[in-house]
């Protein structure tokens, strides 16, 4: 096996050998490695394929920039995480990862075919060619685009690992520990400001730490070991925390940031057992130092997409961090001085290299280095094409002309093993724009920098423009004693020798003899589109930057176009003729690298995922057997299924039970608000549409809510309890919305009202029995109790004692039949429970769910708000015009009930349905029409409620149907996708019309 | 994610909060004596400003207090806080 670790370096301990797998086959690499750094000491360039051509495809990068190398890690259902950037993953032991999007192997690649047809597959491809016929679209091109289509596996089970979230606050963030970072904390934290730093790599130190050209020095040492002393000095301040492989994944308004840290995705299997995985910090920072650094460009060329293809600066830290060369045999392309520290740096340690440089002339000290070591150079030269399938093995150069636009001369074929791009360097911006900062162009080098103008974030070093290390420390400084309000004198007289200049020859896309279609100039590396795409959708008529980033999905991949937006901005401000500050950028959006779903919810899963509230009596209801409904958070009891019955047949039976015996229904889930004070009468009058003033102490009324445009809001059953003091009902869904928008008018509109609302609903719990046999029941329980027609009639209350506990009892109903709700302490619920289905054995006492609930109510025709309402129905429209009081001047929504709309007469109005066949029950939510011949058909309204009842022996439903009022007796059509349905518009009440079982 | 001043409890995040659209839309005193018109310009018509905004924000998920907040919708800066009844900063236009 080829080895091309070619020296020692600190950041590699080679005592400690690590071995992973890469496509199933073993290899080594060392502690300190990442991924990427094994595989290429290991040689292997080629990591997978690209997205549309299935082009063989090698590392790029060595940052979370990279587009190429994104692997499948681990195979394990629960535990395999897909697009983890192989440049950004360090190796530990037992490591297995795979390449993406290559079936069946990153070798041999059935896709590759789309290489030779590419042609064919120009901008825009999907929107043009998967259009027609339609009939193509379920069988051959979904499944085609699905087959192609998709970057790697998503785990199918549940993911078992542990994560965390933690809140901080401190007086300084600083994002990015690379000397900018290093320097801005240092002043923070030494001017007493609690002060934290974040890094996402394993150490701090960004590209300086491993910095060791002779002529790049600080205050005489080389700048790396200047800088290791400086990290030190760091470590020991007491009032800065710093957080390592920890990355900013989003910078939201008022410095609130989200943070990912890493604690155990580069330890060994056994070593993450039981450990928490990632950490979600969310950081509020007084102020924010962003010094995120920048990364390097490629260039635009014919084919520069081959294995063996990387940026320069790369290559010189997987050689002077990782000790890893990436070829034996290199060449360095650039428009710049940083790709001469690159070759200097491979000189030194034997490697061959030469250089390719667009500009026609350079003389910076860097440059004269590396002529006197006797680097060849080709200056104004541009690489126009490279050859080697699944790794580079030579390009061809050319001469510039004068301007720059064409090449000129004779060809000059070269061999090489490995080819760095240098095109100058892209500031990370990205922090300053998701926070809403605003980017200014710079027409000298052709940077996106961020605009200052904030108190609170500030840009420092290489992500604000400065690219020389003289600049960045001077200017860092200087910034930072401005920005803090502090005076730190510690870099003050830090004397700085920087050999390389900053001139460069920016092209966006390089001149080449052979026509663009036939090129492959890549721009997004990968999702494969090419500069040819991008002009071709210019020639469309695109000109927006969203537009064709969109049509063409330049940038639009895992990486977010880090590589690519620039030079699609360059190409389009080039062929459209207008400068490139003009054209503005994309949007930037968290996140910076892709986050785990897993560190979003944190501990919140499984659970703990939604907050369940369950009433004092759940117990029982578990023991016996119900099914649960969820009713907003509340677990409710459906059904009690008896000896495997099903819902149906439960629901017959219970219903059955309640209406000719006793039924029980836990109904604590109910909204109660407490309403004390001495407007509470005036208050009610305000809320209600009916009038309450005249409502005498211990009697119950029945209350319709609207919200200020009319339409029904809420319903539920007031009590008054004593001269000042009413207890409110509300719907179980409706609670916590009534007491928020009662709590509005009395605070904003209302203030002058002497009125205090509490919300009691889980203070209480509520049995409520009802059928003919229910006051026998309260009886037994309540022997004391006078529960004569006369004194205790249907809508009063009374309170009374069960052993020493009070009740307050209600006689209400909300099915039809007499009924009592007992009302107890919380504590008690579940004991008064059981005390009422004792006292009731005899009776058949029935428990029963909210289906039932939902079945009796139906039979007599009462309304669900929210099930037969839909936030459009009138109290006229429901035919409730008696709850409307006429005498009362104002009551919320009044004044909407006579608005033109809410007069028309054709409104959608509550009816109720028979169905022609009594034993067809219908859909809810199906249409109603009057005629199916002619087309388009007319939909009248829809099913809002229907259940088969086995008191009437009869299927019925209520409906909303436009006219409906006017419609009874009607025939209507309910079409279905086999047949129609006859029904008959019919009241609304089909049970009991003169409440003679209410009053029983 | 804003940080809301609750003129009751102090500086708390957003997520406490729930936002309640315009501020001093006041309801009428006599709805009944209100045009069609007159009813849906104070039911249905409010602005919607970039810029300077006066709006309703309620501590939901804290004193449940309601109160008013002058805000820069172009940058999200809240310039002020206030409570209930309080006459609105006359600064801000
Ligand atoms: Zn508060």
């Amino acid at each position: 096996m080829p080895n091309y670790r070619i020296h020692k370096t600190e950041y590699i301990d080679e005592t400690k050998r690590v071995s992973f797998k890469y496509d199933g086959k073993t290899y080594f690499g060392y502690e300190g490695d990442t991924l990427a750094s094994a595989l290429l000491a290991n040689g292997i360039h080629l990591v997978g394929r690209s997205f549309k051509y299935h082009r063989p495809r090698g590392i790029v990068s060595c940052g979370a920039e990279e587009p190429n190398a994104i692997c499948q890690i681990g195979n394990k259902k629960d535990l395999t995480e897909p697009n983890v950037r192989a440049t950004e993953l360090e190796l530990y032991e037992g490591l297995e990862a795979s390449s993406q999007n290559c079936w069946p192997n990153v070798k041999f690649d059935i896709g590759g075919i789309n290489n030779f047809i590419s042609p064919l597959i120009p901008a825009g491809f999907y929107y043009k060619t998967f259009m027609w016929p339609k009939s193509f679209w379920k069988k051959v091109y979904e499944p085609l685009i699905r087959l192609s289509a998709g970057l790697g596996k998503s785990p199918t089970e549940p993911d078992p690992d542990i994560y965390d979230h933690k809140y901080v606050h401190y007086d300084v963030l600083v994002i990015g520990g690379g000397v900018s970072g290093i320097i801005a904390a240092k002043m923070a934290a030494k001017n007493n400001l609690k002060t934290l730093l974040v890094d996402d790599k394993k150490i701090l130190g960004g590209s300086t730490i491993y910095q060791n050209n002779e002529s790049i020095k600080i205050d005489d040492k080389l700048s790396s070991e200047w800088l290791k002393n400086e990290i030190q000095e760091i470590k020991r301040l007491s009032n800065l925390t710093i957080k390592t492989r920890t990355s900013i994944a989003a910078y939201h308004g008022y410095n609130f940031l989200l943070a990912k840290e890493n604690l155990t995705d580069h330890l060994p299997e056994e070593k993450k057992k039981n450990k928490i995985r990632q950490r979600l910090w969310k950081i509020r920072a007084k102020k924010v130092v962003i010094a995120t650094g920048s990364i390097e460009r490629p260039l635009v060329f014919n084919n520069n997409d081959r294995p063996g293809i990387l940026l320069s600066n790369s290559i010189n830290k997987y050689l002077d961090y990782y000790g890893v060369t990436c070829g034996e045999n290199i060449i360095l392309f650039t428009n710049n001085d940083s790709a001469y520290e690159t070759s200097i740096s491979l000189h030194k340690k034997g490697i061959k290299n030469l250089i390719v440089d667009l500009r026609k002339s350079a003389s910076s000290e860097l440059i004269k280095q590396a002529e006197s070591l006797g680097i060849k150079i080709y200056f104004n030269h541009v690489v126009t094409n490279t050859f080697g399938y699944r790794k580079i093995n030579s390009v061809e150069i050319m001469k510039l002309s004068e301007d720059g636009n064409t090449t000129v001369g004779d060809k000059i074929k070269l061999r090489c093993d490995c080819l760095g791009m240098s095109g100058g360097w892209t500031p990370m911006v990205h922090m300053h724009t998701q926070s809403g900062g605003k980017l200014n162009f710079r027409d000298d080098d052709q940077v996106f920098l961020p605009e200052e103008n904030s108190e609170d974030q500030i840009s420092v070093g290489s992500c604000n423009g400065d690219f020389d290390l003289e600049n960045i420390i001077d200017k860092t400084v200087n910034k930072i004693n401005k920005f803090l309000d502090i005076d730190n004198q510690d870099f003050q007289d830090t004397n700085v020798i920087c050999s390389k200049e900053n001139d460069k020859r920016n092209i966006w896309l390089l001149p080449n003899k052979i026509p663009l279609g036939k090129t492959k100039c890549f721009i997004d590396f990968q999702n494969d589109s090419t500069a040819k795409d991008i002009k071709l959708a210019l020639k469309e008529g695109f000109r927006s930057i969203e537009h064709v980033k969109r049509y063409t999905t330049t940038g639009m991949a895992t990486d977010q176009g880090k590589l690519s937006n620039m030079h699609a901005l360059g190409i389009i401000a080039d062929t459209a003729g207008v400068k490139m500050g003009t054209l503005g950028t994309t949007t930037f959006r968290p996140p910076f690298t892709p986050l785990t779903f897993g560190t979003l919810v944190g501990r919140n899963v499984g659970k703990f995922f939604e907050v369940v509230r369950k009433t004092s009596i759940h117990e029982w209801h578990v023991e016996n057997n119900a099914e649960f409904e969820n009713v907003g958070q509340w677990k409710r009891p459906w059904y009690y299924p008896k000896n495997a019955e099903n819902m149906h047949d439960a629901v017959q039976r219970e219903s059955k039970a309640a209406r000719d015996s006793a039924g029980i229904l836990d109904a604590s889930t109910l909204g109660k608000i407490d309403i004390q004070g001495s407007d509470a009468s005036e208050f009610l009058n305000r809320v209600y549409t009916n009038a309450w003033s005249k409502l005498a102490i211990g009697k119950c009324r029945y209350g319709l809510m609207l919200n200020e445009d009319g339409m029904v809001y809420d319903d539920g059953v007031t009590t008054r309890i004593s001269e000042n003091h009413y207890l409110m009902t509300t719907t179980t869904g409706g609670a916590a919305n009534v007491l928020s928008k009662l709590e509005d008018y009395l605070q904003t509109e209302w203030p002058e009202l002497d009125v205090y609302l509490t919300s009691v609903t889980d203070h209480y719990s509520t049995a409520s029995i009802c059928g003919p046999n229910s006051k026998k029941i309260v009886n037994k329980l309540f022997p004391n109790l006078d529960l004569n027609d006369e004194s205790f009639p249907h809508m009063s209350f009374k309170e009374a004692k069960l052993e020493n506990i009070n009740c307050r009892i209600m006689r209400i109903s909300f099915t039809g039949e007499l009924s009592y709700e007992i009302n107890i302490e919380s504590k008690y619920g579940h004991s008064l429970w059981k005390m009422c289905i004792a006292a009731g054995k005899e009776f058949n006492l029935t428990p029963y769910g909210t289906e039932t609930m939902h079945l009796l109510r139906a039979e007599k025709g009462f309304i669900i708000v929210g099930q037969d309402t839909d936030g459009t129905m009138t109290p006229s429209d429901l035919q409730m015009d008696w709850i409307v009081s006429k005498k009362k001047y104002d009551f919320i929504g009044k004044r909407s009930l006579y608005r033109s709309d809410t007069i028309r007469e054709d409104r959608k109005q509550l009816v109720g349905l028979l169905t022609d066949d009594p034993k067809e029950i219908l859909e809810e939510g199906a249409q109603i029409v009057s005629d199916t011949k002619s087309k388009p058909i007319d939909m009248l309204g829809h099913v809002t409620s229907s259940y088969f009842s086995p008191n009437l022996n009869k299927s019925i439903a209520l409906a909303v149907v436009r006219s409906g009022k006017t419609m009874k007796g009607q025939k209507l059509i309910i079409p279905m996708e086999n047949k129609n349905i006859n029904v008959t518009v019919s009241d609304t009440i089909f049970l009991d019309k003169d409440n003679k079982r209410l009053n029983a | 994610m804003f940080l809301i001043n609750c003129p009751f409890c102090g500086e708390r995040d957003q997520s406490e909060f729930s936002s309640g659209g315009e501020a001093h839309i006041v309801r009428p005193k006599q709805p009944t004596e209100l045009s069609d018109d007159e009813w849906a310009e104070y039911l249905f018509m409010r602005k919607n400003i970039k810029g300077i905004q006066f709006e309703r924000w309620n501590h939901a998920h804290g004193c449940r207090k309601w109160f008013n907040v002058v805000r820069d919708t172009s940058n999200d800066k809240i310039l002020s806080v206030y409570k209930m009844g309080e006459k609105p900063p006359v600064n801000y236009k």
